[in-house]
């Protein structure tokens, strides 16, 4: 950490060598490396899905009904006849795409939000934080069930109510990085610059914050995704005639004595992407050397 | 559990939570079946051919043209705190039960008494106008608005039971809805068993009663209910011996139960049919040829084969067939050929130009699987885009009210076995018409012509024609009617499959020492 | 430490308060009743209901009468279930509701403590790796796929343990117990180690090992207790969270308790008792994340002197 002149020199310098170690760190782990290779692997199976799904989405057998795995439908089929491969790809991209937007939403306000009241302080941070502190306290569950059964389930809500739920924390840390770093040399020479607190928090803070941001954001899409299959199994999530991991799972588990393969494929993948997603969060968070928050 | 078949204890699986025991506020099936066992009415249904016979009352005169019953008490028949129940305790409960204050939902089952919807709307205030009388302690007169060859049909019906008037007076007014006078303790009720136990949300309990006038015909010693709204975990309580009877079973597991030898499963038609709702002033559904094209592509067979698991029977009109012999004609078939052209005639050939349609349904598994099979059915036969929606429960009814939507599902139970219960559905603004569908042609044959009719076959004819009217016009999609299914334990004795699916626990017996077969434990 | 409590408490009213407010709105718009049926109600029956119910007079008016309720603790009668008020439903599931979440919480805290110390004491080795992920599968089924995998292993295929009822049956409450409390034991596991572990790192952990005691005293008199106010502080949200939880699970082994009942009186439009329920869970939550933070913050030698000087 220098004073030297320019600031974007500045962000550089810091961001190679912090980032590069990183890496390295980050390396040797070896699970979070499979973690991240599997969530890779789901990604773009999710993105390719309309065009390498084996079976459209609705095609229906109805004399067939459910059947156990077999080469022609290779992880069986549901009670309609409708392969279960395709059923848990298509479920894939729309958990995933849950989680990842949710996610985003969350990590905006939370990270917008944070970034102010922790720069601005006083009176304005006070009152910021008061907010988070009241919305905290919510019973969140309680909040959006009410809130899912009296507007009705469309995908938008979905997105809104989670990320709302989420974006608190991401708040709560971000203005606590925010707080450490405005107290740094380097951003007193950028004030002492004259550059606009807006830019300030741009250039400098952001990226040095980027540490917690990037962990707690990959550990964030895991408890989405679980509180989006949550939903899903109280009737208050996804809708048919789109599907999810969570949807098939609740009725998986419905008939799992007779059509067990109905439950346990959509929950392998629900499961191992979320081991996936929380080993490569640990790993990131053991790399970039984040501290656990108290919160 | 098994114990129970030595005390005479039987379990039941008995659906949600009731809402609570007072007969003239509460609506539902779980209730209806405690409030059953609690009370009776002046006539019960006799369990297997459904025809009514003597309840409270021993017997009824009908009056020349028709239009007065006189019921005859027992003198036998008396209240769980001993006395006798009389025929002014049946007036004092049906001034209840039409007082607009008491708000109560099945008030309209009174309303062939004479003045009786008057009476609820308020336009009348003296309940002395209304046609029940008391003409002495056992005997009540009822007097009607036109002959009602249902209504002693209706007296089964636990809106119509008599509730003990010093009981209610004791924890409020007539009119008050929530008073404790159900709880156990304070309740007194008619009928073979006594309320002995209310854990809420965890079981009822009800023993035998020693008051009640046919108690030597009462084999079992007590009933405990159970509330069991997740209908999985209900069939495993049933495998695990923990119940003797289930409200419902899960379908998939039907198929296993149906192959099983010396199955416990039991399944039999029941009063209701599966439909779906057409708002006949929505376009593209506004035009008749578009509704029967709809109507003829819906493949009832396959759907009942394969996504009903043969758990239903597949329906061509509202009515059930054999609504206490009566046999609904079937209009149509199953017709993708003549749908479409009837469809191309109505302006889509091929479903070109067709604005699309939408299906609604209340949030529900059953209801879905449905919906889905029936959007495939109708888009690779006709063409056409379909999309499905569900609403939750409360919305779905708004909804429905309000007909807004193109396509709803709905179902219709009858409230008692005669075919007037499903045909007055669709008269000109009907509460549950919901399609717009209005003919005042219609209406004059299911409001005066067929009451008047003065034979059964007479009466059933004109039913024929109006459910004829009915399907040429095509406001509802019939697609099933209804089974009840129930998983009974062998040691179940006295269970006798009916329309209603009304069973009289007073006479149900346990036989000890009967274990499930083989093939589930 | 009483300023403290005072400011904290001071702190929990606005947020009940908004609660209420918010729950009170959202619930009234609501489209749909209590008192839509499927067989249509007569316009004279309905407004009769209404009236009974308070439904007829305007929005504020409703509000202000049921906020006069409350101050007397009334929450007033459920409208699905006519004759029982909302306190007495919350009463009545409230026992089972709280004897499900200890268990579960008990089961969560031994068993995720014990892995999470354990894993601490040899980092990056098996001891480590197993207990750990171990916990990861805690962390990452969720409920209603682990409770109906274990109905099905130990109710069904084994016949062990009893799949429904509460109090019925012994043994049927370690089913429900055990498949509430794994995700909490997972995340209290991964809480413990990794404040076991940042303990461990510190120079009076150092100095005790160099005067020679032994390493079991090592752990369990000193680094126990600042590893594990993490997990204390955590003790709050996971109540929270185990209030949420138990609706699957209670609506999967069949128990009477307060989470089935909230949603069925969400679906069922039961304003009251949506209302009383929110009120009572809120209250119940502030409440513990209350005691949990103080507990926690008299643990903390470091924020206990902070304290002593009336800072919060």
């Amino acid at each position: 950490m220098n004073t030297v002149s320019s600031p974007a020199f500045d962000a550089v310098e810091q961001g190679s060598s912090l980032w590069h170690d990183a890496w390295l760190r980050l390396r040797k782990n070896k699970l979070a490396l499979l973690g991240g290779a599997v969530l890779l692997f789901m990604i773009v199976i999710a993105l390719l899905t309309p065009w390498i799904a084996p079976y459209s989405y609705e095609a229906q057998n109805l004399d067939l009904g459910a059947s156990p795995p077999s080469a022609a439908h290779w992880l069986g089929t549901d009670i309609f006849g409708r392969d279960l491969l395709t059923q848990v790809m298509y479920g894939g991209r729309i958990s995933l795409a849950v989680g990842f937007i949710a996610t985003a939403v969350a990590l905006l306000i939370g990270v917008t939000w944070g970034a102010i009241a922790g720069y601005v302080g006083g009176r304005v941070d006070a009152i910021m934080m008061r907010l988070v502190d009241i919305l905290y306290a919510l019973p969140f569950m309680i909040f959006i069930v009410l809130l899912m059964v009296v507007f009705g389930r469309n995908i938008l809500l979905l997105f809104l109510a989670i990320g709302a739920v989420e974006w608190l924390t991401m708040a709560r840390i971000m203005r606590s990085q925010v707080q450490s770093l405005r107290q740094q040399e380097f951003v007193e020479a950028a004030v002492s610059v004259g550059l606009s607190p807006a830019t300030i928090i741009r250039k400098h803070i952001v990226p040095n914050a980027l540490g917690p941001i990037i962990v707690y954001t990959t550990l964030t899409i895991p408890s989405v995704m679980l509180l989006e299959a949550f939903l899903s199994f109280l009737g208050l999530g996804i809708q048919p005639p789109a599907t999810s991991w969570g949807l098939l799972i609740s009725y998986g588990a419905e008939t799992m004595e007779e059509y067990p393969w109905l439950l346990i494929f959509p929950g392998c993948a629900l499961t191992l992407t979320l081991f996936s997603l929380n080993f490569l969060g640990d790993g990131l968070r053991d790399a970039l050397d984040v501290r656990g928050s108290k919160d | 559990m098994v114990s129970g078949n030595r005390d005479g204890i039987l379990h039941y699986g008995n659906g949600t939570e009731p809402q609570g025991l007072d007969p003239h506020v509460v609506t539902g099936v779980p209730e209806n079946h405690i409030i059953r066992a609690l009370f009776e009415g002046l006539a019960v249904k006799n369990p297997i051919t459904l025809e009514p016979e003597p309840g409270v009352a021993q017997r009824w005169d009908f009056s020349e043209d028709g239009r007065i019953i006189t019921f005859y008490l027992n003198p036998e028949a008396k209240w769980s705190n001993g006395e006798q129940v009389t025929a002014s305790d049946y007036v004092w409960s049906w001034n209840r039960a039409l007082h607009p204050m008491t708000g109560n939902e099945y008030s309209y089952m009174l309303f062939p008494v004479k003045n009786a919807e008057a009476y609820l709307k308020a336009e009348i205030s003296d309940f002395a106008e209304v046609g029940v009388k008391a003409l002495d302690d056992t005997t009540l007169e009822v007097t009607l608005n036109e002959p009602t060859p249902y209504f002693v049909q209706l007296m089964d019906h636990y809106s119509t039971f008599a509730v003990h008037p010093e009981t209610l007076l004791r924890f409020g007014e007539m009119t008050d809805r929530y008073t404790p006078w159900t709880r156990v303790g304070n309740i007194v009720s008619n009928g073979a068993f006594t309320l002995s136990e209310w854990s809420l949300n965890r079981r009822i309990i009800v023993e035998k009663s020693q008051h009640y006038w046919d108690r030597d015909t009462v084999s079992l010693n007590g009933v405990v209910f159970y509330p069991m709204e997740n209908v999985v975990s209900e069939e495993r309580m049933f495998r695990v011996e923990q119940l003797h009877y289930t409200q419902v079973v899960p379908l998939d597991k039907i198929p296993l139960y149906r192959d099983m030898p010396d199955t416990p499963y039991v399944q039999s038609a029941y009063l209701g049919t599966y439909y779906y709702l057409i708002n006949t002033k929505r376009p593209p559904v506004d035009d008749a040829r578009v509704r029967k094209a709809l109507a003829m592509t819906v493949d009832r067979e396959k759907l009942t084969r394969t996504v009903l698991q043969q758990t239903a029977f597949p329906a061509y009109s509202i009515t059930p067939p054999d609504t206490l012999g009566y046999f609904p004609p079937k209009l149509f078939d199953y017709d993708p050929t003549e749908a479409r052209r009837l469809l191309a005639e109505a302006g889509y050939p091929n479903g070109e130009g067709w604005p699309g349609l939408e299906i609604l349904y209340n949030t529900n598994e059953g209801h879905r699987k449905i919906a889905v099979a029936i959007q495939q059915m109708w888009k690779s036969e006709l063409g056409i885009d379909i999309t499905i929606t569900n609403q939750e429960w409360k919305v779905y009814l708004d909804s429905v009210t309000q007909i807004d939507f193109q396509v709803a599902r709905r179902g219709w139970i009858g409230d008692y076995v005669d075919a007037n219960n499903f045909l007055d559905l669709f008269i000109t603004d009907g509460g549950n018409n919901n399609t717009n569908y209005s003919d005042p042609l219609y209406d004059d044959l299911i409001l005066y012509r067929a009451p008047a009719a003065k034979t059964r076959e007479e009466r059933y004819a004109l039913f024929e024609q109006a459910e004829t009217m009915l399907m040429d016009e095509m406001p509802i999609i019939p697609i099933y009617t209804y089974t009840s299914k129930h998983l009974i334990h062998p040691s179940v004795e006295g269970l006798h499959s009916n329309l209603m699916d009304s069973l009289n626990l007073k006479y149900v017996k346990l036989i000890p020492g009967r274990t499930l077969p083989e093939a589930l434990r | 430490m009483l300023r403290f409590l005072l400011v904290r408490i001071l702190q929990a009213l606005p947020v009940i308060f908004v609660v209420i407010t918010a729950t009170f709105f959202l619930v009234r718009s609501a489209p749909g009743g209590p008192f839509d049926q499927e067989k249509v109600v007569i316009p004279e029956v309905r407004a009769a209901l209404e009236a009974q119910y308070r439904l007829d007079l305007p929005l504020h008016e409703q509000y202000f009468a049921y906020l006069g309720d409350l101050a007397q603790g009334d929450l007033g009668p459920s409208f699905k279930y006519p004759g029982r008020s909302v306190n007495e439903i919350l009463f009545a599931g409230l026992p089972v509701t709280a004897e499900l979440g200890l268990y579960a919480l008990i089961i969560a805290l031994v068993i995720g403590v014990t892995a999470g110390v354990f894993a601490s004491l040899k980092p990056n080795t098996a001891q480590d790796y197993i207990p750990m992920s171990l916990a990861m599968i805690g962390i990452c089924m969720p409920s209603f796929l682990l409770g109906p995998l274990l109905v099905l292993i130990f109710g069904i295929w084994l016949d062990w343990l009893p799949i429904t009822g509460w109090g019925d049956i012994p043994g049927d409450k370690i089913l429900p117990a055990v498949t509430l409390g794994s995700a909490y034991a997972a995340y209290i596991a991964r809480l413990s180690r990794a404040g076991m572990l940042e303990i461990l790192s510190q120079d009076y952990i150092r100095t005790a090992r160099a005067k020679g005691l032994p390493e079991w005293r090592v752990v369990t008199q000193h680094a126990l207790r600042g590893g594990l106010i993490p997990v204390i502080a955590f003790l709050g949200p996971a109540f929270a969270g185990l209030l949420a939880g138990s609706f699957v699970v209670e609506t999967i082994f069949q128990i009477p308790g307060l989470g089935r009942f909230y949603v069925q009186a969400a679906f069922n439009r039961d304003y009251t008792m949506i209302l009383g329920t929110t009120v009572f869970l809120s209250t119940l939550i502030v409440f513990f994340n209350l005691v949990s933070d103080v507990v926690a913050a008299w643990l903390n030698p470091r924020l206990r002197q902070q304290f002593k000087g009336g800072s919060a």
